[in-house]
């Protein structure tokens, strides 16, 4: 949703397909939904936007996570990096924090992919059951600032992988 | 695993409800969600809920009123009140009414996440401590009775020891400090706890009244005795026979006693027949009877029978250390009896309580606490709701506002007192000499007082 090079998109989606070893495609841009922006905050509603994404998954999808540029919020929290159902289909993730340039510093899209990467792992972790781990380096770890999201590995945790594992059994290539 | 930590969320706005849950479920917590007060209350007796996050604004009850409610039903749930129009009033009046946090929406999810994990550490806290003195109040504990005193815990080893035997028990100790309690322990703790416990007060009763009391009487024994009637001794049957005062009863009825004690049976007063005695004998005095022997008015021979296994139970002034925690206990149960709620007693009326020497031992203490309870108005026993009369041995905190020549005189007054005005000895305690004490005797006009029982 929103302007995300194709390019990353591309690398995003052969990492995921190699860590997960799940069939993973790229679907085709989708509008970002005009009910979900607040514009008191200039912000995008996550939930909102989930249950867009939700209504447009293709029948066949098992998980669908959607990739956007504007930075999100819920009424109760000043932003969100992504939201997920746990244990649902769709889950959203948001760049528009994970850039450099938001904090003041010169973009660098290694960093920006690495933790697009890390999130979007974090997401459909959650859509796969998996809630927030208490070790600071696994992926699971709930980050609320950039600094958490770049401490974090970009793998899960032994126990959350082998949880993953066998939640993703049905599917796996 | 550890427990689930049950979050309700209530908020009149589905956004808000659907998207503060699913971020709280990522978390791990168990989320449930209501969109009004009504149907939050609905939700309340579902679960144990350790958080309430709850929207000020909803039509109908709004959030503080809700909260009120929530308090009321479930005191033990931590309630968060959530706003999106941040007014100092309203936050203060949350805060005021017992909310833990007030929210200004939107907030900051890392502030969030601490909140949250703040309070359910605190829940955890308040659970371990309630557990730990439960656990710590289990082993100071036998039956009704509370101490941590090393004498006393000795006491309450002996007694689970004691109480498999069936050697009788002689309970010695100042009026008031719990040598009927005791006795109950010890027959609570034996195999013959579902058998009666019968207390005789042998102090109450002329010595033929007693008699009949303790062996009962055929008909036609004395003028009166129209019909039979069995004796505290037969009533107890195989439970335990309480003789309480056995320091007051006379020398015939001590070799009554003696001869029961011997021989395991007796007969009624007027009867011919032999009735055994199968309970287990504990007897109980305030009386020295060491020296009531020696005065002639207790006989040696019953005093060793009695004194098989002797338990003698410190005055309370030796255990001040177990004052806050009988105080505790007290109000426990009277809060129960009353139907009453309070909390604890002030620091500052502890401290007298401490202070005070208490010659009626824990029953003056429960009679005080008792009388605390029903004069307090709030929630705290205060130092107004305590009767405490004026000890010889005045504390310090009792003499604010006296100046010193009075102290001087109050002091003076006290030690030639505690020496029956000898005059060298008092000298020699307050460190003057006998001339600077005539002297200040005169000067204070200090008269010696008739002193009572010497």
């Amino acid at each position: 949703m929103g302007v995300i090079p194709d390019a990353m998109l591309r690398k995003l989606q052969d990492r995921l397909r190699d860590y997960l070893s799940l069939p993973v495609r790229i679907s085709r841009n989708m509008p970002v939904p005009e009910g979900s922006y607040e514009r008191n905050r200039n912000q995008y509603n996550s939930t909102r936007i989930l249950r867009e994404i939700l209504r447009e998954a293709p029948a066949d999808a098992i998980k669908i996570v959607g990739i956007i540029d504007k930075d999100m919020c819920i009424p109760i929290l000043t932003f969100v990096f992504g939201e997920a159902q746990l244990g649902g289909v769709a889950s959203i993730v948001s760049i528009a924090r994970l850039r450099q340039e938001f904090h003041g510093l010169s973009p660098d899209d290694g960093i920006l992919f690495e933790r697009l990467c890390k999130e979007a792992l974090h997401e459909l972790g959650h859509n796969f059951g998996l809630i927030h781990c208490p070790d600071r380096e696994c992926v699971m770890y709930l980050s609320n600032t950039v600094r958490d999201v770049d401490r974090k590995r970009i793998t899960y945790c032994d126990s959350c992988d082998s949880a993953l594992y066998a939640k993703t059994e049905p599917w796996r290539v | 695993m550890e427990p689930k930590v049950n979050i309700l969320i209530v908020d009149d706005e589905e956004i808000v409800r659907e998207s503060l849950a699913s971020w709280l479920e990522e978390d791990g917590y168990e989320v449930k969600v209501a969109e009004n007060a009504a149907r939050a209350l609905e939700r309340l007796p579902e679960k144990e809920w350790n958080l309430a996050m709850v929207d000020l604004k909803m039509p109908g009850m709004d959030g503080i009123e809700l909260m009120d409610e929530i308090r009321k039903i479930k005191p033990e749930t931590i309630v968060i009140i959530m706003t999106a129009y941040a007014t100092v009033d309203t936050a203060v009046q949350a805060m005021k009414k017992g909310a833990y946090d007030y929210i200004v929406k939107p907030f900051n999810p890392e502030d969030l996440s601490l909140t949250i994990r703040k309070i359910i550490e605190h829940q955890k806290l308040l659970k371990e401590n309630i557990y730990l003195r439960k656990e710590l109040k289990k082993q100071y504990r036998l039956h009704d009775m509370v101490s941590k005193n090393h004498k006393m815990i000795e006491i309450f080893e002996l007694v689970k020891t004691v109480a498999k035997s069936n050697s009788t028990v002689l309970v010695q100790g100042e009026s008031g400090t719990g040598k009927e309690l005791l006795s109950r322990a010890i027959h609570m703790e034996s195999p013959r706890k579902d058998e009666p416990f019968v207390t005789v007060s042998c102090a109450s009763l002329t010595e033929s009244l007693l008699e009949s009391e303790l062996f009962g009487y055929e008909k036609g024994a004395f003028t009166g005795a129209d019909q039979a009637r069995s004796g505290k001794i037969e009533l107890a049957k195989d439970g335990t026979l309480f003789l309480d005062e056995i320091g007051d009863i006379s020398l015939k009825l001590q070799m009554d006693l003696l001869r029961v004690l011997e021989e395991k049976e007796f007969r009624r007063v007027g009867g011919t027949q032999l009735i055994p005695v199968n309970s287990r004998i504990i007897a109980a005095t305030n009386r020295d009877l060491t020296k009531a022997i020696e005065e002639g008015k207790f006989r040696e021979d019953l005093y060793y029978r009695l004194n098989v296994i002797s338990v003698l139970l410190p005055p309370l002034r030796e255990r001040k250390e177990d004052v806050p925690l009988l105080v505790e206990h007290f109000l426990e149960r009277f809060n129960i009896e009353m139907g009453k709620n309070v909390e604890g007693v002030a620091e500052s009326a502890m401290r007298m309580l401490m202070d005070y020497s208490w010659p009626g031992n824990a029953r003056e203490l429960r009679n005080m606490i008792e009388r605390a309870m029903v004069v307090t108005k709030g929630r705290m026993i205060l130092d107004a709701d305590l009767s405490l009369p004026q000890t010889p041995g005045v504390p310090l905190s009792n003499n604010r506002g006296k100046s010193l020549s009075e102290m001087e005189k109050e002091h003076i007054r006290r030690v030639l007192l505690d020496n029956r005005w000898n005059i060298i000895r008092s000298a020699q305690v307050l460190g003057i000499d006998r001339v600077t004490l005539y002297n200040k005797i005169r000067k204070y006009e200090l008269k010696k007082e008739p002193v009572l029982n010497s």
